[in-house]
């Protein structure tokens, strides 16, 4: 078995109002942050996983952020994966 | 109807379950029955209401892990034999998560957890929850959420315009959903979900009977 290290970003889909990206970036702004074009907050999620080699631990991740991690409805995702 | 019996879930987390079996036992006489979130069987109760709360502390998603408990599961065949299921608040949250209505409800546009009592126009019959035969087009209910806007794709919100999917329109959109939309139901008509409480209008004490009819609607074939 090997054990792999994922890293999961889950944002909402660009086309979804994000009022705590928003609410940031006006927060940044008087911060005196200068140049700030956009601003969005995802999630960022983390899982030690073992399977036989990448493709098995892709299908588990894979379906794990279709079903869980992630409402496709209104986020996209995409993750990285480092052997362990 | 003297059996008739109502199913009220509680998660851990759940916070109006005990607001629901109130209205309905108290004041309009029927039956209810608490089913923790592990229950699975689900035979002896003629229609479900998944009250609002904060299940499973809301974490990941409002209503993201409450999707997996044992009685959503159950909840597939409950509803394919027709019998009605009501989602309020978080419940609504709920049954869009495991997709028995479409779309999602996400964070309120101004970021405000609002606590107030809303008009609210009918706009579909569909599943009789809200037609009263009287000329009542607008009811006032109370809502509270801070997740709430109800957000769909346009292919989504045709198909509920065009199939008479929405029942109730919000009159002064307080939280940015799309088309102001404040509750759904699926085709069948036997699962609605909204984001206002209907549970907590029925009783001139406390602010107004507009939510009557929907709990009362529980008992429709």
């Amino acid at each position: 078995m090997d054990q792999f290290a994922v890293k999961v970003f889950v944002r909402l889909r660009p086309s979804v109002l994000d009022p705590a990206g928003e609410a940031t970036k006006s927060a940044s702004i008087k911060l005196g942050a200068k140049g700030i074009k956009s601003l969005r907050v995802g999630k960022m999620i983390e899982v030690k996983i073992e399977g036989n080699g990448e493709n098995e631990v892709r299908e588990k991740i894979d379906l794990l952020c279709d079903r869980l991690f992630a409402n496709t409805v209104i986020e996209d995702y995409e993750y990285s994966l480092e052997k362990l | 109807m003297d059996n008739f019996t109502v199913g009220v879930v509680v998660f851990p987390g759940s916070n109006c379950d005990r607001d629901v079996s109130w209205a309905l036992e108290g004041c309009l006489d029927i039956r209810t029955k608490y089913l923790w979130h592990e229950s699975s069987d689900l035979s002896d109760l003629d229609a479900i209401v998944l009250p609002g709360g904060f299940s499973y502390g809301d974490y990941l998603r409002c209503g993201a892990i409450a999707r997996f408990s044992p009685l959503i599961n159950a909840l597939d065949d409950f509803v394919k034999s027709g019998r009605r299921v009501l989602g309020i608040c978080n419940g609504f949250q709920i049954l869009t998560e495991s997709g028995f209505l479409p779309g999602a409800l996400t964070a309120n546009k101004n970021l405000n957890f609002i606590c107030d009592d809303v008009e609210l126009d009918i706009v579909s019959s569909k599943g009789g929850w809200f037609n009263d035969g009287g000329e009542k087009q607008t009811i006032k209910l109370p809502i509270a959420h801070g997740e709430g806007r109800y957000h769909c794709d346009s292919d989504t919100l045709k198909k509920l315009v065009d199939n008479e999917l929405i029942a109730l329109r919000y009159k002064n959109n307080p939280n940015g959903s799309s088309f102001d939309i404040a509750g759904i139901t699926n085709e069948k008509g036997n699962v609605l979900g909204l984001m206002p409480h209907p549970e907590r209008a029925c009783d001139e004490t406390i602010g107004g009977t507009d939510g009557l009819f929907t709990l009362k609607s529980l008992i429709l074939k």
